[in-house]
């Protein structure tokens, strides 16, 4: 029978899903008409987004993509009834988007029904688990995936069988497996979308990490911000004990395995490991000392083992691929795939699954599409707030843990954010350390203290109120709270400013010595002046303008008073004659300090 | 004590790590955590009233002010912040006249800042009580709100 699938994950549902999803049950319905429609995740295809797939009974398979009630209606019309595709809204099998990733961990998202155990079985899901658990001894296991040369994707990249065989080799009865589902850094929701998309994959993942460790019990500690995530879990968790893949003696043998769903409450910390477990036993989520190290004590005392979803959602298909096989993509040091969130300026954003290797030319244009309304690609920033802001000069890196950690940037957990002219650096740092300023859990003095100056310093910078001298003080304070910090977000919160000076230390200049934000961002540095010849006095810029600060009578030439005007730009996106204009430099401060319009 | 409270502190009374959780189902069923419902949850758990207030104030996701009848989360992750997302925060500030972490006299919205929402390919965001409304500029901003308002 032909299947009609529409991708709800939250990307969609944001773009307008559940509206064609009903839209196409009440078609179907008051036609009558016998196809099965069923929920599917996320594709990863985000800027096409709400899309259904219509899978026929010979194979065939139909992607379309931006779709609304409209559009949906006429599908149903002319391909589900009358039997021909509407070629205007297919997206085609060869689109670079979809046809240049190489997909391993996202292989169901967008393909099968999540909130479906059948189908995860059909595609072959639980296999890897039955063969681990039938077949293999946990050393083997371990063997297999240190074969296999996977690394943490979580940031870090530490090898994961590695940290496997820590865990199984240190002693007790009782012992944790934990999936780190707090996906704190923002700009990146990889877990979020594997999660929403195929849930069982990492139940899966869990469950032969827990055989291969000696653990009974495991925790998913998720964000309570994905609430879709959660709900699908909790289904899965619940499907895959019914049918004996979860819980007691599973699949009729002596290892049992039980899962919990923690939902975090929002700290960014929480990403740490020791600071997660803190906040699993119900303490505030603050980081300790390592040594003990996780694998020794952790949860409750008990040896413990902590992977990140994307690491998990790798590990049943290397046992179902073999490990050599998985060891056969990728580099030298970095096997397989990594999942990236491509979000920013980016033509084409979303969730994709690249081969380790590819360069980050050839993700961002190549897949990317290259820069929204063609503007100039400025910097694509890589690992959030640990990590960098990569120049147009290093595109033609490769995309390994190595290859980028040699940028002065982090792989991270593969936030892909894209810049263009109009993103201003120095902001850009001032961003990151805001964020990791307030998220700081205030342990160390130097974190919570010297990310506190540097950010200070930083908004002087933005305000045009900084010195030369202030570049200094922020490399020798950023050197100071690396080093002084005892867990990763103190570590690496200097990270973004490191990066920015060394790569961009010209447009920190600009600011400091003439006043000026070559992206025209910082508000501070910017006027916004009425172009008198270009003028209709349509008065549009009077009506949006928050403070009166435009005015003028209506068919007369308006004015923009210096004073009044707070420089939100709602008159620059409101006008339809291009007469506004922003300048920034000595100019514009003078104007703004005085008032008077130049 | 109410009923549903009650309930609640016996359901977790005996399970391991059960601060965060009694915290959250709190905060659900009151829409806050006041002093009184900390210091029952203190008691259950056997712990210190000022140590469940410190668990409680360590985490962004808990209040201690009844919040308004919508709750608007302006997402500022990186995506959302390169592509506008201060300029939503200035048209919630013309329309509502409120900040993040307020609310409005009349107890309709409250406006929140979060850290990323993970729509990043829709940026920027903002996530009105369960509905994410993505691409955004500050005017259709205003019309998600007043269509809320109504």
């Amino acid at each position: 029978m032909t299947q009609v699938l529409v991708g709800l994950g939250s990307c969609g549902i944001a773009s307008g899903a559940r509206a064609v999803y009903d839209t196409l049950q009440q078609e179907l319905s008051r036609r009558k008409l016998p196809f099965s429609v069923s929920v599917t995740g996320c594709i990863g295809a985000c800027h096409r987004e709400p899309q259904i797939e219509i899978r026929t009974e010979d194979g065939g398979r139909y992607l379309y993509g931006d779709l609304d009630s409209e559009k949906t209606l006429k599908v149903v019309e002319e391909h589900l009834v009358g039997g021909k595709p509407v070629e205007e809204y297919l997206i085609p099998p060869d689109y670079p988007y979809l046809a240049k990733q190489k997909k391993i961990v996202l292989v169901n998202s967008g393909v099968i029904n999540p909130e479906s155990i059948d189908d995860y079985l059909a595609a072959d899901g639980y296999a890897a688990l039955r063969k681990a658990i039938t077949e293999m001894s946990p050393e083997q296991v371990i063997q297999e995936i240190k074969t296999s040369g996977l690394r943490g994707r979580g940031g870090a990249g530490f090898p994961t069988g590695l940290k496997w065989s820590l865990a199984r080799a240190n002693a007790g009865a009782k012992k944790y497996m934990v999936c780190n589902a707090d996906e704190g850094d923002p700009g990146a929701f990889m877990d979020r979308s594997l999660l929403e998309g195929d849930p069982h994959t990492v139940l899966e993942g869990m469950a032969i990490g827990a055989y291969a460790i000696g653990a009974d019990e495991g925790y998913i500690y998720v964000r309570a911000e994905y609430p879709l995530a959660i709900k699908r879990l909790e289904l899965a968790i619940s499907q895959a004990e019914d049918r004996n893949l979860l819980g007691s003696h599973i699949l009729g043998s002596d290892f049992s395995f039980e899962i919990h769903l923690k939902e975090g409450a929002g700290a960014f910390v929480c990403g740490e490991e020791t600071a997660l477990m803190a906040s699993i036993e119900g303490k505030r989520g603050m980081p300790h000392v390592r040594p003990p190290f996780p694998a020794e004590r952790g949860l409750w005392g008990a040896p413990t083992n902590i992977n990140n979803v994307e690491t998990l959602g790798n590990v049943a298909p290397i046992l179902r691929m073999g490990a050599s096989a998985y060891a056969a993509i990728g580099t030298e040091k970095s096997k397989g795939t990594k999942v990236f969130a491509l979000a920013g300026k980016i033509k084409h954003g979303g969730m994709i699954e690249v081969p380790m290797g590819i360069t980050l030319r050839e993700v961002i244009f190549g897949i990317g599409g290259g820069i929204q309304g063609d503007k100039k690609f400025k910097a694509v920033q890589l690992g959030g707030p640990s990590g960098g802001c990569i120049p147009e000069s290093l595109l033609d890196v490769q995309v390994d843990y190595d290859s980028v950690t040699a940028t002065g940037a982090i792989m991270g957990s593969g936030g892909m954010v894209v810049m263009d002219e109009t993103t201003c650096m120095v902001d850009v740092a001032r961003y990151f350390l805001s964020f990791t300023q307030s998220e700081s859990c205030g342990k160390c003095t130097f974190c919570r203290m010297g990310t506190k100056r540097m950010l200070e310093i930083l908004e002087r910078i933005t305000r045009g109120e900084g010195k030369m001298s202030d570049l200094d003080q922020l490399e020798q304070l950023a050197v100071k709270v690396k080093i002084s910090s005892l867990c990763g977000l103190g570590q690496t919160a200097p990270n973004p400013v490191l990066t920015t000076l060394k790569y961009f230390r010209e447009e920190y200049i600009e600011h400091i010595q003439n006043k000026a934000c070559p992206a025209k961002h910082c508000r501070a540095l910017l006027r916004f002046r009425v172009i008198e010849e270009a003028c209709t006095g349509c008065t549009l810029c009077a009506k949006v303008c928050p403070t009166q600060a435009a005015a003028g009578e209506r068919k007369a030439v308006h004015h923009i008073d210096q004073a009044l005007c707070i420089k939100c730009g709602l008159c620059f996106e409101a006008c339809r004659f291009d007469a506004i204009e922003i300048t920034t430099g000595a100019v514009a401060a003078e104007a703004a300090a005085t008032g008077v319009e130049a | 004590m109410d009923k549903g409270f009650n309930e609640l502190l016996q359901h977790w009374k005996s399970q391991k790590g059960n601060v965060i959780p009694l915290l959250q189902k709190t905060q659900e069923l009151r829409g806050y955590l006041d002093r009184e419902d900390m210091e029952a949850i203190a008691e259950v758990t056997g712990k210190s009233p000022a140590e469940i207030y410190g668990v409680a104030t360590f985490y962004a996701q808990f209040r201690f002010q009844p919040s308004g009848k919508h709750t608007l989360k302006v997402c500022h992750g990186t995506a959302c912040h390169v592509n506008g997302a201060d300029g939503l925060d200035l048209a919630l500030k013309t329309e509502l006249g409120i900040e993040p972490g307020e609310t409005t006299e009349d107890g309709e919205f409250s406006v929140e800042r979060v850290a990323c929402l993970g729509c990043c390919s829709l940026a920027p965001v903002v996530m009105l009580d369960q509905e994410v409304h993505g691409r955004l500029t500050g005017d259709r901003l205003k019309k998600v709100i007043r269509k809320a308002g109504t």
